[in-house]
This record gives structure tokens, C-alpha cells and sequence, in this order.
């Protein structure tokens, strides 16, 4: 299973930039202990969110051929706090991508209000500079995250 | 008109601000990337993004900092960078003061030649045309 933490996307532009919305519901068992008195979504998992959304778009320009992962959070920015009923929209854009890894820039929205911003780099970890081989199967974008993009682009089926 | 010493450090420092998250007055020339400011690999690919939107320049892998010839057992072995290895670092590599590096070629304090002053001698050097 996959955790996913982002309901759908709503634009996707290939190589380009995406926009993804996460609907934040009191059913998220998680927000009953992040706090009981006054559920509140954490940051980190926001980060999670415009990862993914970040991560499908680097992913997708290269046809997903490589394998891409989370190397660094650059900078993340939340002004609000995010609870139950908000929705949220994670905007992001490709700034750099070449063989090795990418980076990216994106802004968080709160039910129509900009509150933040998360800039991340992803890196191709087949084309580490180390040498190290990782299995041959791109483990990174199984189905349920490629189903995401259904009406957007075409996606392997395999 | 090109940049002047003084415009090519402060817009490094802001780089590596950026990139590291360190403070500007911790960026020196002396500074090491990894040593004193704390770089790690992901980070070298950070800085060599964010100097080419800076100063408009292409910065092709391996150019500013080493590539995967330190894979190449060529140019490195036992641990030790080979001759063949520091003559090519150096042909490759004209913005590294290599210093008294040939005295002992370890390969694990070739990072400690990587200074903010390498990347300005870089930036000057690409800038220059």
C-alpha cells in the first residue's frame, strides 16, 4: 500500500508544472492524535504531499523511465495552521531538471489562499554518482500513483 | 561589462545561503564546502542549479566539481589519487587550487580543495568567456 497525500490532480502540464488538491477530513485517523483538543494537519506531511505532486511531474517528463526520489527539502514555509474541512492545493513547477536530479518550486493554498511555499530536489538515483545499483523495477511509480494522472497524459501500463 | 570580483562573491554567497542554509558571514573564501559549511552530495547538484540560473551560464556534470572519475580506478587507487588522476584534475580543473594535495593525493581530502573560492575562480573564469 501506498500512503497517498494527495486526492487528485487538477492541471498537469508535462514537464512543466502540476496542480494537486488534498481534501483534509476529521476521518484521517492520524489528525485524532495530532491533537486530540485541536486537530491540526502536520507540515511534514504537507511536505509528503507537494513530494508527490512534485515527484509525478519530474517523474512523467521523463516517461517515468527513472527512478526518482526526495533528496532534499530546500525550504519549507507554512504560515497557517491547516484542520478538518480545508482544502488544500499544492502548486508546483519544474525550475531544473537534467539526467541526475531536479528541482522544483511550489506553493501551498488553503482553501483558495496562498500560505506557504516547499521547494524540493528529487534526484534519478540510477544515475548516482556513487555506482550504486538499485533494482531493475521502478519501484517509485506503481499504479496507484500513476492512476492519478488518468485523463492527463498516458502512463505505462506496466 | 564583466561582473567585478565583489559582485561574483556576494552573488556566490547568496547561492550558498540559499543552498546550505548557512549564514552569509559563515561564506568566506577559505571556507570548505563540505567541511565548514556542511555540504553534501545532493547539495553540489543544488549549487551547480542555482549558479546556472544565477549567472546564466551551462555548467556541465563534472565540470565545477568532479564527476564519476572518481570511479575511474585510472585515476584513483588504493584510496589515493594516481598521477594520471592529478593530471587530469588539474587539466579539467583549473579553477582548484590543488596546493601541496600532490604531497599526499588521499582521496578523501580532495573534498577539502573545494572551496567557496573555487566556485568564484569558476564563475570568473566561465563569465570571462
Amino acid at each position: 500500500m501506498r500512503w497517498i497525500w494527495i486526492d487528485r490532480f487538477e492541471e498537469f502540464s508535462p514537464g512543466v508544472s502540476a496542480v494537486a488538491v488534498k481534501n483534509v477530513s476529521l476521518a484521517e485517523e492520524h489528525l485524532h492524535d495530532h491533537w486530540e483538543d485541536f486537530p491540526v494537519m502536520p507540515v511534514s506531511l504537507m511536505i509528503e504531499g507537494m513530494a508527490q505532486t512534485s515527484g509525478i511531474l519530474v517523474g512523467q517528463a521523463r516517461d517515468f523511465r527513472e527512478k526518482v526520489i526526495l533528496a532534499k527539502i530546500s525550504k519549507a514555509e507554512i504560515a497557517e495552521p491547516v484542520v478538518p474541512g480545508d482544502q488544500l492545493k499544492y502548486h508546483t513547477e519544474i525550475v531544473t531538471i537534467t539526467d541526475q536530479a531536479a528541482s522544483t518550486h511550489g506553493t501551498v493554498s488553503k482553501n483558495g489562499k496562498d500560505i506557504g511555499t516547499i521547494d524540493l530536489m528529487f534526484s534519478h538515483i540510477d544515475q548516482n554518482l556513487a555506482g550504486t545499483k538499485f533494482p531493475e523495477e521502478n519501484f517509485v511509480f506503481t499504479g496507484q500513483f500513476l492512476r492519478l494522472l488518468a485523463g492527463f497524459v498516458e502512463t505505462p501500463t506496466k | 561589462m564583466p561582473m567585478t570580483d565583489d559582485e561574483i562573491f556576494q552573488k556566490v554567497t547568496e547561492t550558498l545561503t540559499e543552498a546550505l542554509g548557512v549564514d552569509d558571514d559563515e561564506v568566506t573564501p577559505d571556507a570548505t564546502l563540505t567541511g565548514d559549511l556542511g555540504a553534501e552530495s545532493i547539495d553540489f547538484l543544488d549549487i551547480v542549479f542555482r549558479l546556472e540560473k544565477t549567472f546564466s551560464i551551462k555548467i556541465p556534470p563534472g565540470d565545477l566539481f568532479p564527476d564519476n572519475v572518481l570511479n575511474n580506478p585510472e585515476f584513483v587507487a588504493d584510496g589515493k589519487v594516481t598521477d594520471a588522476g592529478l593530471v587530469q584534475f588539474k587539466e579539467s580543473m583549473p579553477h582548484v587550487d590543488f596546493g601541496d594535495f600532490d604531497q599526499d593525493p588521499d582521496v578523501n581530502k580532495l573534498s577539502e580543495l573545494f572551496k567557496v573560492q573555487t566556485i568564484i575562480n569558476y564563475v570568473k573564469n566561465k563569465t570571462a568567456g
